[in-house]
């Protein structure tokens, strides 16, 4: 118990208030968190797959969000029990690091406490378990490797890029017009993407939505979209080779960030303080005009007097304009961010090719479009959709293909999708675990087993006959030694996954075994679940 | 061992059947709500909002109804969505959406309870809705090259949004102020441009559109309330003390005479203002802000028009109509566009008197003042115009017309049915559950016109087995019509507004298998 005695034999106390918290020790403390954790992989299991159903998630503020994606449907369930926060962390973990396959790491976790239980049961200790499971994993990932294939695209041959994508694509609302989503995803990296050091920033895409409109007008804009119009309603809507100055100093007499007064007690000093303030508007005025400005876009705001003289100088301007994106306006167009009019040049200045404002619908929405930019290296992805959530998902559905094309480039092998690599793997490492003695042999054997789970899973969210698919599928592998064989959830009559188009990162595949690994593994090492009373 | 909770206390879950069944009754409850105002039978609803003073509103604007609901169930939530994005879209049709939405989660409803899989429902209501946007593609009329011709079109579509709504008795009348207002706008959708007075009083009848620009002030006591040949500067611009705005400029004094002295400086600097306004040569001067007392006894001195407080919307139409620049600083007064108008003149409506320019050199905005008999009425006047203008607008766009009274949906219907029976597989039924959900619209439009609507419908599905017909149901004698001749049309783009979003929707409630519901955050007590 949790009652020691020092050497005098008085009572000291390890926890304190023992008798308010709730403890569980041993198998039960196992056996609760493995509950635990499949409970939330349960919830994900109907999601997965071209089949897969969605979510509809009641926030605290009554905003609902349906979706499809794994890490968002986790992230926004209010999860209180602490293994199901780790399960929730480790679809998070996927989220980051590969983008995509968020469901599919949380059932296969799931799936591996599901067997993990079973061996418990037999009296098979956790470690030993956990250590077959790290050796049964390794075996998984090398038999990826072993499957998978290279596979080659370039700046005009993307259709391979497209399909995998699609794949990616497939199990959300937007499939209804995923080959154009996939098209604009793959454009979008590669026009971001460095191809000779294999990496993308993905911050130089901006994804943004208005409601209105449908699916099929979502577009993608070399440039960048800014929700903000011209500060005078009578600017000009549209400006051609704009050079750009792009400003974080307010329109505005200074404020400098020491206190001071100036004080005023003469008639003279009265008169000369407003005309300095006259002054100083019209030099900043000047300021941009000089160095050959057609366009200002400032952080802040305008005085309503610097707004007319801009006017007045035909020089049109945008105020409010955030952080974010007037660092992806500095980088589209090759200007400099200037913080001060004195250090305004002409060499700072950004260009573009073409400046306009679009208006949507019946509502007074604009939105100003910088277009043929100097340097097309930062992309905007418009979406538009039947209604908010539409946008929405198709937001997180186009930032999961974004991952998957980043992905590609960054490694450009695939395997097969269709649970088809998960069935490969499982036979590997069932005809792997005979040739390891001792107990790891049986968790070995399990971790197969569990990788079944999520072809099993393809199969019942398609409605078809799950074990039998499976068995077929399966065997239909051993013989023909194919490992391209998947899941048909779209009844389209084959089952190799090659005719089928159907792809999946290799990394994306391996992180998710080794991540699901990993997080099982730490939670069959938990033997003691003290919790704080309720209060 | 019992099951270990995950969520939070009060967080909740359904899974399953009761997941769909909670989505599909909130969704078809909602469409049950607005369904009784559609079509020109169709009646208002009374919204009392809870707020303080229990403000009323009549209306009979589905986008309206849906905004002002307390709405708990998540799948409602989704139609009052498409409702409203209906309205921020094409202005029309927000009704439509949600009743049409409403009517596919019905029969699909049906389909789920005869075990055919969401979505395998959700790929044949996909088939079904490209296939009825083709049939109706097929037949759209076109008359952008005809200008008589549309115009007549434009009327026809005016007319027909304003039956269903309160302003049905003099439809024709607003109809063609709806028209020249719009026409005006020379296809911009800016409908900011068209500004719509309310003052009660009068008939609606009485309500009329003027070319000029109204603007809902009072000229200044001692200043002409008349101008000819005006020359108008519109500003914005403070005319109370102008401020100093050097940050942490203060005044310090120590002794009275030299507050004097500043004050007169003060005064001086507003004066040389005024002063340099006047340089413009103007007679008529417009602010946004507040023009204090000093500054206006100085312009009614030059006797100078000068308004003060127009809001910004008001300003901004001015220097639309007048030709005028909005300015803010008045040194170099050679170079800043003046606004013109022929004519500025005090007018009195209903007890009010406003200010009208006349004359005015760009004829894109236009004002239209409605009369009515009470708030409540105006307000539903203005939505009711609001919803034709919209249509209007959008329509000058893109000028594709339909007919309207139910031969669209019968149209689809046909198109869909057809469909239905050349596709193999589960999914027919799904195609077969669309087609009847469309008919469902001109169901309810003659159910609530009180008609027999499953004689009237019958009918009309035997009349569309003919090639090209035009028949509709004719709400006024009761029966089939052919709809060419009864002038009653609707707009392209509305139609397939309805037609994509009711489908998008729906296919999001149907995909959905779970809902969880978080915990309500609570509200911290104020104290």
């Amino acid at each position: 118990m949790a009652l020691a005695f020092d050497e005098y034999g008085r009572p000291f106390i390890i926890i304190k208030e023992q008798e308010q918290k709730t403890r569980l020790r041993g198998l039960d403390a196992q056996k609760a968190n493995i509950s635990a954790g499949r409970s939330v992989a349960r919830i994900l299991r109907t999601s997965l797959g071209p089949k897969g159903m969605d979510k509809m998630l009641s926030s605290p503020d009554g905003d609902v969000t349906i979706t499809n994606d794994g890490a968002t449907i986790l992230e926004q369930m209010d999860v209180d029990n602490q293994i199901a926060k780790l399960m929730v962390e480790l679809s998070r973990s996927q989220d980051y690091e590969i983008g995509d396959g968020t469901t599919g790491v949380v059932v296969m976790a799931g799936s591996l406490l599901e067997q993990a239980e079973k061996l418990l049961e037999r009296g098979i200790h956790p470690i030993r378990i956990a250590e077959g499971y790290e050796l049964a994993s390794r075996i998984a990932v090398e038999h990826l490797e072993r499957i998978a294939h290279k596979f080659e695209f370039g700046e005009n041959n993307i259709e391979s890029l497209v399909q995998t994508c699609m794949t990616t694509l497939s199990s959300k609302i937007v499939n209804r017009c995923k080959r154009k989503l996939a098209e604009i995803s793959v454009k979008a990296v590669l026009a971001v993407a460095d191809l000779e050091r294999k990496d993308v920033n993905l911050d130089l895409i901006k994804v943004d939505g208005k409601v209105g409109g449908k699916l099929e007008d979502t577009e993608l804009i070399y440039g960048i979209v800014v929700d903000k119009d011209m500060s005078h309603p009578q600017m000009p809507k549209q400006i051609q080779d704009a050079n750009i100055a792009i400003l974080t100093c307010p329109f505005e007499p200074p404020k400098p960030k020491t206190k001071h007064k100036v004080d005023i007690d003469t008639v003279e000093k009265f008169e000369t303080l407003r005309k300095q303030e006259q002054q100083y508007f019209d030099d900043m005025v000047q300021k941009c005009k000089d160095v050959g400005a057609t366009l200002v876009i400032c952080q802040w705001g305008f005085d309503d007097e610097a707004n007319h003289l801009l006017m007045h100088r035909n020089l049109p301007a945008v105020r409010w304009v955030g952080g974010v994106e007037l660092e992806l306006i500095a980088i589209a167009t090759g200007g400099r961010i200037v913080p001060r009019f004195q250090e305004l040049t002409a060499e700072k200045l950004g260009k573009a090719g073409l400046v306009r404002e679009k208006s949507f619908g019946t509502t007074k929405d604009r939105m100003l479009y910088i277009e043929h930019c100097a340097n097309s290296r930062a992309v905007t992805i418009f979406i538009r959709g039947g209604n908010k959530m539409m946008i929405e998902e198709t937001k997180r559905s186009i930032h999961d293909a974004l991952c998957v094309a980043r992905n590609l480039i960054r490694n450009n092998s695939i395997v097969y999708g269709g649970g088809s690599a998960e069935i490969a793997c499982s036979i590997a490492v069932e005809a792997a675990a005979d040739r390891y003695p001792g107990v790891e042999q049986y968790a070995i054997r399990a971790f197969a087993d569990a990788l079944d789970a999520i072809p099993m899973a393809l199969a019942e969210n398609s409605g078809l006959q799950p074990i039998e698919t499976l068995s077929a599928v399966k065997s239909q592998q051993i013989k023909e030694n194919n490992p391209h064989c998947g899941i048909d959830c779209n009844d389209v009559g084959t089952t190799d996954m090659r005719e089928q188009n159907v792809f999946e990162t290799l990394i994306g595949k391996q992180q998710q075994v080794l991540l699901a690994t990993q997080v099982v593994k730490m939670i069959l090492k938990i033997d003691d679940v003290i919790s704080a009373a309720e209060f | 061992m019992a099951i270990e909770r995950i969520l939070k206390d009060d967080a909740s879950e359904e899974k399953g059947e009761r997941a769909r069944m909670a989505s599909f009754v909130g969704a078809m409850a909602i469409a049950d709500l607005v369904k009784t105002t559609l079509g020109p039978k169709g009646m208002d609803k009374i919204l009392q909002s809870t707020g303080r003073g229990q403000s009323v509103t009549v209306t009979n604007d589905g986008a309206t109804i849906l905004k002002s609901l307390h709405i708990d169930n998540p799948a409602a939530k989704v139609l009052v969505d498409i409702s409203k994005v209906q309205d921020d879209e094409v202005g029309d049709g927000t009704t439509s959406v949600v009743v049409l939405a409403g009517e596919l989660l019905r029969e699909a409803e049906k389909l789920v309870a005869s075990k055919i899989h969401p979505m395998t429902i959700i790929a044949g209501f996909r088939m079904a809705a490209e296939c009825a946007r083709e049939a109706l593609l097929k037949r759209v009329v076109d008359n952008k090259t005809n200008e008589e011709k549309f115009k007549m079109d434009l009327m026809k579509i005016a007319k027909t949004t304003l039956s269903s709504k309160i302003l049905s008795q003099d439809k024709e009348h607003f109809a063609k102020l709806a028209v020249d207002a719009v026409l005006r706008l020379k296809g911009s959708t800016n409908l900011e441009s068209i500004q719509i007075i309310k003052k009660p009083g009068g008939s609606l009848k009485d309500s009329f559109l003027d070319e000029g620009f109204i603007l809902d002030k009072k000229i200044g006591i001692g200043q002409p309330k008349r101008i000819e040949n005006a020359n108008i500067l519109v500003a914005n611009t403070a005319m109370d003390t102008d401020k100093v705005k050097i940050y942490g400029a203060r005044v310090r004094v120590d002794s009275m005479a030299k507050v004097a002295d500043i004050e007169a400086a003060e005064k001086q600097k507003m004066r040389e203002k005024v002063d340099k306004i006047l340089a413009h040569g103007i007679n008529c001067f417009v602010n946004r802000q507040l023009i204090y007392n000093f500054p206006e006894e100085l312009f009614a001195n030059a006797g100078v028009l000068a308004i003060e407080h127009a809001d910004f919307d008001g300003i901004e139409r001015l220097a639309l109509v007048t030709g005028g620049e909005i300015a803010s600083t008045f040194d170099n007064p050679e170079s800043v566009k003046l606004g013109h108008c022929k004519l500025i003149e005090e007018i009195m409506i209903g007890e009010d008197k406003l200010i009208k320019f006349s004359g005015v050199e760009m004829g894109q905005a236009c004002t239209v003042v409605l009369r009515g008999a009470s708030h409540h009425v105006l307000d539903e006047a203005e939505r009711s115009l609001h919803d034709a203008l919209c249509v209007l607008s959008q329509t000058v766009n893109d000028s594709r017309v339909l007919f309207g009274g139910g031969w669209p949906e019968m149209v689809m219907a046909k198109a869909v049915d057809e469909l239905a029976r050349t596709t193999p597989g589960k999914r027919s039924h799904a195609i077969e559950a669309f087609s009847k959900a469309l008919v469902a619209i001109p169901t309810t439009i003659a159910d609530n016109a009180g008609l027999d609507s499953a004689e009237l419908v019958a009918r009309l599905r035997a009349e569309h087995n003919k090639e090209e017909s035009n028949a509709g149901i004719n709400v006024i004698s009761g029966s089939i019509g052919d709809m060419s001749e009864l002038g009653i049309s609707e707009a392209f783009k509305v139609k397939q507004a309805v037609l994509l979003s009711a489908t998008e929707a729906a296919e999001m409630i149907l995909r959905v298998d779970e809902i969880i519901t978080c915990a309500p955050r609570r509200r911290e007590d104020r104290m």
